[in-house]
């Protein structure tokens, strides 16, 4: 079948377009599942009720459930999924390095830091820069924050242009240490209320999400995502190293400064509205890749629609396994991502690419 | 076309490169040869534009290279680097399909299938870059380097390669095969320079060559002119090892006699 097609004619571009699709199915059933599942009853029949009747066909209550609740937290899983899948693509084509995800070498965690900065000291400090940015306070900083640390990142562990596991493994832990220790101190001056938003904010949650928070992350996706064109031929050719890269003709250091700013800008709005959900960064690509290999021209897309879908099927789970209550996202993504991710450490599967590294 | 003028590189206070002149002709192949840390690679990064030097320049039709954009550069040249390992399952195809783009080609994939038959690697278009051979890594980067420059000439103008020991990983039967690719690039209009440390090789096929000894060009012409006994005992420290056969017990294979 196409498996084998490709394996001799080396083009993989068919099968690529046959998975986008498939996974563009596949968020259109989590996008369905998320607004039909929950603790109330309100079911896939009500959703066509109410999608073809309008909003009479429906009890005002489970009106509410449906448009303030469950439709907000889709959307946010939506933009979130996408955009982390999106940056951990990204960043591995820009370390060369199928384990850099943005969780695991503390991009998040800067995003994260700058975010209880912006929380703990929001109301006081920072009450004039607050009020300045507005709505976009919270993602700015947490942009900031991650821009700070992917720039700390590449500097440490980016030799003329290579980048080592080990250097690239070490130099997260330090500055995932660091950041650590920043946000233990803020924690320690934070008073009850914000120490209640820091919590959620560490394990991460699609909970509060409300229109305000879409709009505070939409711009910051929308521009990651209108990147992938530009960025998707240039990562390619970066895969064979700077030099190779220049000499087909590609802007490295532009191609460079993009990738950064995009991934900074994916997971600063991804913390600041849902906070840090780590994982979905490496298991999204590293599936993608076995699936339809690693060009970025067809990664990149499908990274965004199956991050997508990832998310908002996490979340369902998370909202429906112990309900009522409500388990944190990160839990799940963690669950599925520890094992992928520790697959790709030990390189079992020769396509990983680790071995040798 | 591309000319190397004064250039001079200098890192750790040791002159790697040592004002050293060198004009890329048209239809010319230039071999370069010299010792371990000659300044040989050094030498073709600044005259790709790859590095920059502290001395000197190097001109493409007149320009700097320089001040000329990526883009520009590599609608002109394209490089052979000496090796790369990557982290990525490509395929065969995938990587030369991104020369293919680079040269700006309509349909990628049927010119990167040609480019692969050209190397001799048809049939390797699904195979996995990784799960290849040195050699044959190093044959598809080369298919990917005639995917950029598919013409030596091309709307009149002419186009370089640049070679960085193309034949380390390869066989004598291979090693023969790329370089008559590189010279039947030059036969037809085009500029090529390659870095080569078989000696015998060099002499076979190098339309002019040029020893690089401590960063500086201590002799350049013809074979006959440059490969002299005291060259090659100044350079590479042997000495009467020029045109001469070894004692009738030590068995030898030079490639050039196979034209008898």
């Amino acid at each position: 079948m196409a498996a084998e097609g490709f394996r001799e004619t080396g083009d993989r571009s068919r099968r690529a377009t046959l998975v986008i699709a498939a996974l563009a199915v596949l968020l259109a059933v989590a996008i369905l599942v998320s607004l039909t599942t929950g603790p109330t009853a309100v079911g896939f029949h009500d959703l066509v009720a109410y999608v073809t009747g309008g909003a009479d066909a429906m009890a005002a209550q489970d009106r509410v459930i449906l448009e303030s609740v469950r439709l907000p937290r889709t959307l946010l899983g939506l933009l979130a999924g996408a955009g982390l899948a999106v940056s951990g693509a990204m960043m591995q084509g820009l370390f060369r390095n199928p384990l850099a995800d943005p969780g695991i070498v503390g991009v998040t965690s800067g995003a994260a830091l700058a975010a209880v900065v912006a929380i703990v000291l929001g109301g006081s400090v920072l009450a004039p820069v607050a009020a300045f940015f507005g709505p976009w306070f919270l993602p700015a900083f947490a942009f900031a924050g991650g821009l700070i640390n992917t720039l700390l990142l590449y500097a440490i562990a980016t030799e003329k242009g290579e980048t080592s596991t080990t250097m690239l493994v070490l130099a997260g832990i330090a500055i995932a240490a660091l950041t650590g220790a920043a946000t233990g101190l803020l924690i320690f001056i934070a008073d009850d209320r914000a120490l209640r938003d820091i919590t959620f904010w560490s394990l991460g949650s699609l909970g509060g999400a409300t229109y305000a928070k879409i709009l505070s992350v939409l711009p910051f996706i929308t521009v990651v995502l209108a990147l992938i064109p530009f960025l998707a031929r240039g990562l390619d050719a970066l895969i064979l190293g700077d030099a190779a890269a220049f000499h087909m003709g590609i802007p490295v250091q532009r191609v460079k400064r993009l990738a950064i700013l995009a991934v900074a800008a994916a997971c600063g709005a991804t913390v600041a509205a849902a906070g840090s959900i780590g994982f979905v960064g490496i298991i999204v690509p590293h599936l993608l890749r076995l699936a339809m290999g690693p060009s970025h021209r067809f990664l990149l897309p499908g990274s965004a629609l199956g991050g997508a879908a990832l998310l908002i099927l996490a979340d369902s789970i998370a909202r429906t396994v112990a309900s009522p209550a409500e388990l944190p996202i990160g839990i799940v993504t963690a669950l599925i991502g520890t094992p992928v991710f520790l697959f790709l450490l030990l390189g079992r599967n020769g396509s990983s690419g680790l071995r040798g590294l | 076309m591309i000319s190397a003028n004064e250039l001079t590189f200098i890192r750790g206070g040791r002159r790697l490169v040592d004002a050293v002149n060198l004009d890329l002709k048209p239809a010319t192949m230039t071999v370069v040869i010299g010792p371990n840390g000659a300044g040989k690679s050094t030498l073709l990064k600044l005259m790709t534009g790859e590095i920059r030097p502290d001395g000197g320049s190097v001109l493409l039709d007149g320009a700097d290279v320089t001040t000329l954009s990526a883009r520009e550069l590599a609608a002109r040249r394209a490089v052979l680097p000496q090796s790369l390992a990557l982290s990525f399952p490509f395929t065969a195809l995938e990587i030369v399909r991104m020369g293919a783009i680079a040269h700006g080609s309509l349909t990628p994939e049927r010119d990167a299938r040609a480019a692969l038959h050209r190397v001799g690697l048809a049939g390797f278009e699904g195979r996995s870059y990784q799960a290849l051979s040195g050699g044959e890594q190093q044959r598809v980067q080369f298919a990917r380097v005639l995917a950029q420059a598919p013409q030596p000439v091309e709307n009149g103008v002419a186009k370089a390669l640049f070679l960085d020991e193309p034949t380390s990983s390869l066989d004598i039967g291979h090693q023969i095969a790329v370089l008559e690719i590189a010279r039947d690039f030059a036969r037809a209009g085009g500029a090529v320079l390659a870095i080569l440390h078989d000696l015998n090789l060099a002499a076979e096929f190098a339309d002019r060559l040029v020893v690089l000894h401590r960063g500086r060009v201590v002799a350049s012409g013809t074979s006959v002119e440059t490969l002299s006994d005291r060259t090659i005992s100044e350079v590479y420290g042997i000495s009467g090892a020029v045109g001469r056969v070894p004692p009738a017990h030590i068995p030898f294979i030079l490639p050039q006699a196979r034209h008898g």
